[in-house]
């Protein structure tokens, strides 16, 4: 299956980022990040292990707390929203965890259903339509029964994503889709992100380090580097760049400077020299 | 020189040692402000969630009333019936020294009313639901399944913790209730069947000895006793790190926590009420 059409660039943006700076204790993790994803695209995030597109994510969800910087989400500003403001905000966004993160006392069905259970007032054969409905677009329609720990690994990610697509959300999140899975499984599960953004219309923001998946269904790919944007292109852009570390990233190169032997060294010897003036 | 290092050695050790119990300290009183936070978020999701469309849904309070209560009943009844013999075995053979075993019944009526029966209920409630409360939070913290709650718009404090907390809230006074009776109607067998009191007389003089107050008194504690169950519970759930193992280090710290606490409140409150 093939990428949709490329995404208009004057699509108007679902999220907006300025500035974003966030710290984990006295540890800066984004360093002044800008950027926005568009009406109906595909959004991929790439970046070495400790780059912060994970935190990046955290955020676009609004699961943390910002240092400082302003963030829009389908054009409202998150910091002014009242408490209900901002859960009928949430309620507009799905999201699937690398792990799925589904309830375990909770069946497929019942997992699937609990956004429409929480935030709705439909009645529970009308829910049930509903979810086997999302269940059949995962191709997981006849497992409603099961538990999460009777189901595969793709099956459980298939799961989550049920459960992020059943309020019909206008932005959908997620978390390493393709970690863990065998090649035919990922590109199965990237098959259903497109048809996803397809059918339902939805913007989609996915964190990868799997370069295949995030060729195939990227519209526009960010790469993040120790937590500044190096670049947001298309993909063709981002494959014909002429920066080093996106070239590094790109094949699978090892960043000779990712350890910074001096540091490193000082590192080591300060904590023996403080060590050695209390003796 | 070496005797230099030696005292250097010693104030090291002073350091780490005084280091540790300042961060002790500071974790305890931030796990007692977290708990007080868990309180206060339960209430105003309990008075304000329905106007904020996150209601607290009764099926969750039931099915939390099911697990902690009357799934609970069986080994509550046995060990109240046990304490209380056993307390009636003890008030006998004490009061036989001074030919006074036939007023047994005073010691064991209070013993069981005011403080055995909120206790043992508290203590049994505590490592069967408060840990798995812990247990149930923190798997869900490390699978990511609150962050999921959370981006559902789903409140975690509403949907988590306030249907346990007001489960224990009704529970475990009606747990106490139970352990009141059948302590008592245990205790009276054995005592019916050790000295030839009948069970007519036995529960006419317990009613004679018992005020309301008494009863109030052991199911006010055991309400004091659910609300400290739930919280060291969520709490030690909510503050797991570090995957598996750490969901069993806060298993097990939300069981001492809870019982060691649950001591230290009868002591307290019994300090203060019956002086």
């Amino acid at each position: 299956m093939g990428k949709a059409a490329q995404q208009p660039m004057d699509a108007p943006p679902v999220i907006e980022v300025e500035n974003l700076v966030t710290h984990y204790g006295e540890r800066q993790i984004l360093n002044g990040v800008t950027m926005e994803v568009r009406d109906g695209e595909i959004m991929v995030i790439m970046g070495g292990s400790g780059s912060g597109k994970s935190t990046l994510l955290r955020h676009l969800m609004a699961l943390e707390i910002k240092t400082s910087g302003t963030m829009r989400i389908l054009g409202k500003d998150i910091d002014a929203l009242s408490q209900v403001e901002f859960f009928d905000l949430r309620k507009k966004l799905g999201v699937a965890f690398q792990g799925g993160a589904l309830f375990s006392s909770l069946t497929v069905g019942e997992n699937a259903m609990l956004p429409l259970y929480e935030h709705t007032d439909l009645d529970i054969k009308t829910m049930e339509i509903m979810v086997r409905m999302k269940l059949e677009v995962v191709e997981l329609g006849g497992f409603e029964d099961l538990m999460p720990a009777e189901l595969s690994g793709g099956m459980i990610k298939r799961a989550a994503f049920a459960r992020a697509v059943v309020m019909d959300p206008k932005i959908l999140f997620c978390d390493e889709p393709s970690a863990g899975l065998d090649p035919a499984v990922a590109s199965a599960l990237d098959d259903l992100i497109l048809n996803l953004r397809d059918a339902m219309g939805m913007s989609i923001v996915v964190v990868t380090h799997e370069l295949e998946s995030a060729f195939k269904i990227a519209d526009r790919i960010t790469i993040l580097d120790r937590g500044d944007i190096l670049m947001i292109g298309s993909v063709e852009e981002v494959r014909k760049s002429s920066n080093e570390r996106i070239y590094n990233l790109l094949n699978r190169v090892p960043e000779a400077d990712a350890i910074d032997v001096d540091e490193y060294l000082s590192r080591l010897t300060g904590e023996i020299t403080s060590g050695s003036a209390t003796l | 020189m070496f005797q230099n290092i030696s005292i250097n050695a010693s104030i090291n050790a002073c350091t780490r040692f005084l280091e540790r119990v300042g961060r002790l300290v500071v974790t305890g009183i931030e796990e007692v402000g977290n708990g007080g936070v868990m309180v206060g978020e339960s209430i105003y999701w309990l008075i304000f969630g329905a106007r904020l469309k996150q209601p607290v849904r009764m099926n969750a309070i039931i099915q939390q009333m099911m697990e902690i209560g009357i799934f609970a009943v069986p080994i509550i009844a046995m060990l109240a019936g046990a304490i209380s013999v056993t307390l009636a075995i003890q008030g006998i053979y004490s009061l036989r020294i001074f030919g006074a075993e036939s007023h047994v019944t005073f010691g064991l009526a209070f013993a069981v009313v005011r403080e055995f029966a909120p206790l043992i209920t508290g203590i049994l409630v505590a490592g069967r639901s408060g840990s798995a409360l812990a247990a149930r939070i923190g798997t869900m913290k490390i699978n990511q399944e609150i962050d999921a709650l959370k981006v559902m718009g789903i409140n975690p404090v509403r949907y988590l913790v306030v249907p346990p907390l007001v489960a224990m809230l009704v529970m475990v006074p009606c747990l106490t209730m139970m352990s009141d009776v059948v302590g008592l109607f245990l205790a009276g067998v054995y005592i019916n069947m050790e000295l030839g009191i009948s069970l007519a007389a036995y529960f006419d003089e317990i009613t004679k000895i018992l005020d309301i107050d008494d009863v109030l008194h052991g199911l006010g504690k055991s309400c004091i006793y659910a609300v400290l169950i739930a919280v060291i519970g969520v709490v030690n759930g909510a503050g797991v790190e570090g995957g598996a193992e750490g969901v069993g280090k806060a298993t097990t710290r939300s069981v001492v926590q809870a019982i060691s606490s649950i001591i230290i409140a009868a002591m307290i409150v019994v300090y203060v009420t019956a002086r």
